[in-house]
């Protein structure tokens, strides 16, 4: 591979791993590793783990997607494979 | 007009609309099938792969189980929305660089065999039919309520209208059909839960009535619920796990990859028309599956409470005072509502007045309160299938006619669309990947359509007798199904994309490795091919759970480990992988040059 495809695959691969980070925190750690520490705090009359767990996760995967979409096109457009 | 001539009403309203559409969209384009989402703005591309995406599990099952799970229904929330995330940033993008229409292509180009193919075959077949299963457990539940027949009968019934579905009105792929179906079952299942949190909360919006106030108490809905379940001696709502920590964090982890393995949703990533928009259109379904999953919660603990206000008094009176053993606050069994008359029927609930006083009492007999015992309570006489919580959740709250029977009418629409999406992949896997691609190379046309439609009717045939005995609840089954795809094809497809050197000994040995451990842990709880008395848990001392706790629906991410580590073993005591292999899957991962898909077939 040539040094330009092994750069955009590395960044590729830099995006992903930061999202993935922000994902398991959120679900894996709020919702479940801390959640019995955070059910003390209140949040709109919710215990915030159990939020965390049935709620504020899936609200935080749906902007994960899109803001992943939107910075994979910036990788595509700076390294100059995009479509079109 | 009274319940069950509205129910039909409705139902048949919503299906005259879903033929209606198929009928015009055909008239337009012919070439729609394949192309699904090709013209067709992403929003409504992202409405339709909801719809395929919500089977009777999600709209049916789910909330009941959560009511009955609390806090640890969550797995089911996180692990079937979770793994969309991974979907669009691991496999979709790169699934539609490359070009092929179903995942068995893939394995047969990308690991140069058709033995790939065939296993990958074999693992699609594996997951899809136990995901039938779980469909026609589902069918059955709506159809033995709204007909008002056995369970049995509402199973065959449903068997019946699932084949004719899926053979003779094609309407899946139609994009437009399902975007009509997504906006049933969407209205179906909010509808019902916007009413009940007003009722319960003043807050129309269901997501935030759950941690509104309840009924001017000064307590949040939450806390009402703790409370009451507690007193009757079921574990506290809000913190309650299912098993061990651990449980739920591998049970969520395996429905996540599994979401990302299950061939009929992927299969609508591979034709979308850019690489660009295989990557947002998985955020657009997202969203419309979230307005669904963020709802279920409140769904969940708004029923399990109005199911015990319903037989208990105490629930309603002020907290300081209530006595939830006092025996007037237990209602009378001959002045029970009309809906539980109506679900008696169908077997999936009942009652059995064991201290003999014509009283329900509903409570947690394993763990009995100091109180019940004392009132002289001799266990519990209320059994209430999780199933049937949605179905009869506007029921239970009284709501009108018309929102109980669009509930129905939402419930058909989940499965029924699922079902169909699921029986297109299966057919085109065996009579086009299996048959024409590799054992009968001369098979006319015709010749595959009869052989994909043969390869339909056995399926409904094998998931609906095992549908009448399911291995679980519709939601738990479904789980399973997810298990085994999480062992299999996930694995399989993350390497052909992100390992260059994957080889094909590596990933056959890797996918039958996790699919044959997967299912000898979920057979030896649930039974040979989830036969009833053929489980062998003997072999392995007996104890359910036995691997560290970890349920058999949970088992697919431990089978996704064993997948990747046969995998990599495997590989580096074999020939290494071609040259122009290698050089496909670095030219996978530029989005550039994405052309039209192709091995399509009809």
């Amino acid at each position: 591979m040539d040094n330009q495809g092994q750069a955009y695959w590395k960044a590729t691969l830099g995006l992903i791993r930061n999202v993935l980070i922000v994902w398991f925190v959120v679900s894996y750690g709020l919702g479940i590793i801390f959640a019995p520490a955070l059910n003390s705090i209140s949040l709109g009359g919710y215990p915030l783990g159990f939020w965390f767990a049935q709620q504020g996760s899936m609200y935080i995967f749906v902007a994960l997607i899109f803001i992943y979409a939107k910075l994979m096109g910036n990788i595509d457009k700076k390294f100059d494979v995009h479509e079109d | 007009m009274g319940l069950q001539a509205m129910t039909y009403f409705v139902v048949g309203l919503t299906f005259a609309i879903y033929i209606g559409i198929a009928i015009w969209a055909r008239a337009g384009s012919t070439s729609e099938f394949y192309a699904a989402g090709g013209s067709v703005h992403p929003v409504l591309n992202g409405m339709a792969t909801g719809a395929d995406w919500m089977s009777a599990a999600s709209f049916i099952s789910m909330a009941g189980l959560i009511a009955n799970m609390g806090y640890g229904g969550c797995l089911f929330l996180m692990g079937w929305t979770g793994g969309y995330v991974l979907l669009a940033m691991l496999l979709a993008p790169y699934l539609r660089k490359f070009g092929k229409f179903t995942v068995p292509q893939f394995f047969s180009e990308r690991y140069y065999s058709n033995g790939a193919a065939t296993v990958g075959v074999i693992c699609l077949l594996a997951a899809s039919l136990t995901y039938i299963i779980g469909q026609m457990t589902g069918v059955g539940v709506a159809f033995s309520r709204f007909l008002g027949v056995s369970n049995t009968t509402g199973v065959i019934i449903g068997m019946a209208i699932v084949f004719m579905y899926a053979v003779f009105g094609g309407m899946k792929g139609i994009t437009y059909t399902q975007v009509a179906q997504y906006c049933v079952l969407i209205l179906a299942y909010t509808v019902p839960a916007i009413f009940i949190s007003m009722q319960l909360t003043g807050n129309p919006l269901p997501q935030l009535g759950l941690g509104s106030e309840y009924l001017d108490t000064g307590h949040s809905l939450l806390n009402k619920v703790d409370q009451v379940v507690t007193e009757l001696g079921f574990a506290k709502y809000t913190t309650m796990t299912r098993g061990s920590q651990l449980n739920v964090f591998v049970y969520t982890f395996s429905l996540m990859i599994g979401t990302a393995g299950l061939p009929h949703v992927i299969m609508r990533f591979f034709t979308v028309p850019k690489v660009r928009d295989a990557r947002s259109s998985a955020g657009w379904a997202l969203v419309f599956i979230a307005i669904l999953y963020t709802t279920a919660p409140a769904v969940a603990a708004m029923a399990r409470l109005n199911l015990h206000a319903t037989v208990n008094k105490a629930v309603t009176q002020p907290r300081e005072t209530a006595d939830f053993f006092a025996p007037e606050n237990s209602i009378k069994y001959d002045e029970r509502p009309a809906w539980m008359q109506r679900w008696e029927v169908t077997g999936l609930l009942k009652f059995e007045d064991k201290n003999g006083d014509g009283r329900i009492q509903y409570y947690n007999d394993k763990n009995p309160p100091a109180g019940a015992v004392a009132a002289g309570w001799q266990g519990n006489e209320l059994k209430v299938n999780n199933d049937i919580m949605v179905l009869a959740n506007p029921e239970i709250a009284l709501l009108p006619n018309w929102v109980i029977a669009l509930v129905a009418a939402g419930g058909l629409a989940a499965a029924l669309s699922t079902a169909a999406g699921l029986l297109l992949a299966i057919s085109s896997a065996i009579s086009h990947d299996l048959l024409k691609g590799m054992w009968m190379k001369d098979l006319s046309e015709s010749g595959e359509l009869m052989a994909g439609k043969i390869a339909m009717a056995c399926s409904i045939l094998v998931a609906g007798y095992l549908g009448l005995n399911p291995p679980d609840f519709a939601a738990g089954t479904v789980a399973i199904a997810f298990g085994l795809a999480a062992s299999s094809i996930f694995p399989a497809l993350m390497m052909g994309i992100f390992s260059k050197t994957m080889n094909k000994q590596g990933a056959i040995a890797g996918m039958l490795s996790g699919l044959g451990i997967t299912m000898i842990y979920v057979f030896a709880h649930k039974g040979i091919f989830f036969i009833k008395g053929t489980e062998f848990l003997g072999v392995f001392g007996g104890k359910p759970s036995f691997f560290f706790g970890i349920e058999p629906n949970a088992f697919g991410a431990i089978g996704a480990v064993v997948n990747f580590a046969v995998a990599f073993a495997v590989k580096n005591m074999t020939p290494p992988v071609p040259e122009e292999i290698a050089a496909m899957v670095e030219n996978v991962r530029t989005p550039r040059g994405a052309g039209a898909v192709t091995g399509g077939h009809h």
